[in-house]
């Protein structure tokens, strides 16, 4: 094990993604992850990588688009606003079943928004990024920690199902420094006999495309597609359970959000509140089988999100609405603070 | 054990990087830390401040909203975080830029002319590093040897002049 550095989430993600083979970037700044920007300009380039600032996000995740069909590893970063100017290129990229990686440090929402940290973009990350039948897999990382090992997973993850990967940080993630280590990595070699790379007369040429003008070939590859989505919701899905083994309330939070809440899930414990803590670490797939696991004994459940509930449905859905679910959240840019969840926790699990 | 402690002040009286020598020192001493600083347009000229936590445990919410330790260096973050600080707390100010004083009595308030005593001293600019040596002179949660490591750590070797200027500057500190 390496030695412990002090970094913040966006520069060590940066790191990571080099040590995971990443050579090309493509990005455009945006408060609050301009750090990874600022690191790769640094450093890409002795690392026999590419950085380059593109003139807008639409841009950079069309480049995107192209270096991924040559095969090669390749990444943009941006934050909500951004990654919703994004949203065609990434359908482009799924729909030509290219692997890429795209970072979304999330900002408070809708509209241009503020630069404070938020998770209001997990219904768009998990539901709907772009046009389509098509799905992408969603990390959300709660350390710095997490930030460095989740991006080298998702490289891998990316090239083995040939999909898009995203980060879903938040802007406290980005900002905040934390120690961090950075284990030996080694890329998982994956064949690309695919990639539009050059084939030198040798073989036959292949072709990157998302246009299929015959509905029935359309209609194929789409569900070729979701055959894959299929095994990836049954061996991809991962999650945190926390005391969760007699808990009767179990809070639900993930990424930031989930720090704040293990801290009131600890306080609710002294107190002699028998609750727990569930924390999806993929949001697509989402880990219903582990929730499942966590609430065994639970009467109720807490979600608790940086955004007005958007995970709530997808807890309903995993635990079909068996137990009730309800919701605190701040919004806006606002972190929610451990006594306010530790009280929502007393009047929903106290009565116990 | 943990300690959450707020750094606050103007954007450019070196805030973030005080707080950032707290978390190399609990770096250096093994333990969990995190630093987290405002960010957002009001750190150009207005106020800027970070949090810090340093423990023994894995930490929970970066974000300090009940300080155990406060470091301030101008009166608007005085005002915003002097009733906040846990009971019991030490708080740490820059008597130069602030000019009031603490009417609670359930908290240990030390006033150092830090800005004027950096400026006697041909050290201008570097208050913020005064301030730290009196932080660890009255709360010992960091030893002079550990600190001596952080700013070894946490200064570039082309800047490692720096180095001694910084500890002289926390020995003025101590000595207050």
């Amino acid at each position: 094990m390496s030695e412990r550095s002090l970094m913040k989430g966006n520069e060590a993600l940066a790191e990571a993604a080099m040590r995971a083979g990443c050579k090309c970037f493509f990005g455009y700044p945006i408060t609050p992850q301009t750090e990874i920007s600022a690191y790769l300009a640094k450093k890409m380039s002795a690392n026999g990588g590419l950085f380059l600032q593109a003139e807008s996000e639409i841009a950079a995740i069309n480049m995107v688009l192209g270096a991924a069909s040559t095969g090669t590893r390749c990444m943009t970063s941006s934050s909500s606003p951004g990654i919703s100017l994004k949203s065609e290129g990434i359908s482009y990229i799924a729909a030509s079943d290219l692997p890429c990686v795209i970072i979304n440090v999330q900002r408070g929402g809708p509209g241009l928004g503020g630069i404070q940290p938020s998770q209001a973009d997990y219904w768009q990350a998990t539901k709907g990024l772009g046009h389509g039948d098509f799905h992408i897999l969603v990390y959300a990382p709660a350390s710095v920690q997490e930030m460095v090992d989740m991006a080298v997973n998702a490289f891998d993850k990316a090239d083995q199902y040939r999909m898009p990967a995203m980060i879903l940080a938040d802007g406290l993630l980005g900002q905040m420094m934390e120690p961090v280590t950075f284990p030996e990595i080694k890329p998982a070699e994956i064949n690309k006999s695919w990639a539009t790379d050059g084939h030198k007369n040798k073989r036959k040429h292949n072709i990157i495309n998302s246009l299929f003008l015959t509905p029935e070939v359309l209609e194929n590859s789409v569900i070729a597609r979701f055959e894959r989505y299929k095994k990836i919701e049954e061996t991809e899905t991962d999650a945190e359970v926390y005391l969760c083994d007699d808990a009767e309330i179990v809070v639900c939070a993930f990424g930031a959000t989930a720090r704040v809440a293990k801290s009131a899930v600890n306080l609710a414990r002294d107190k002699g509140i028998k609750a727990g803590l569930f924390r999806p670490k993929t949001l697509w797939p989402f880990p219903k089988n582990e929730l499942l696991g966590a609430v065994k004994s639970a009467k109720a459940i807490l979600s608790v999100e940086m955004n007005m509930g958007q995970m709530i449905d997808d807890i309903k859905l995993a635990t079909e609405c068996k137990i009730p679910v309800s919701f605190f959240g701040r919004t806006g840019g606002v972190i929610p603070k451990p006594m306010e969840i530790l009280d929502e926790i007393v009047s929903v699990g106290g009565a116990f | 054990m943990l300690n959450e402690i707020v750094l606050a002040g103007f954007g450019g009286q070196g805030i973030l990087f005080a707080g950032k020598i707290l978390a190399y020192a609990g770096l250096m001493d093994n333990k969990e830390i995190s630093w987290l600083p405002s960010y957002g347009p009001e750190m150009r000229g207005g106020t800027a401040n970070c949090s810090v936590c340093i423990s023994d445990d894995p930490i929970g919410s970066p974000l300090v909203i009940d300080p155990d330790m406060l470091i301030v260096m101008n009166e608007p973050s005085y005002d915003k975080f002097i009733e906040n600080v846990k009971p019991g707390g030490t708080v740490i100010v820059d008597s130069s830029m602030v000019d009031k004083e603490c009417q609670r009595d359930d908290i240990s308030v030390f006033y150092v002319p830090a800005s004027s005593l950096a400026d006697e001293n041909g050290m201008t600019g570097m208050a913020n590093i005064i301030l730290l040596g009196k932080f660890i002179k009255e709360t010992k949660i960091i030893s002079l040897d550990t600190l001596q490591s952080a700013f070894e750590k946490a200064i570039p070797p082309r800047k490692k002049d720096l180095i001694k200027v910084n500890m002289n500057a926390v020995k003025i500190g101590m000595e207050q």
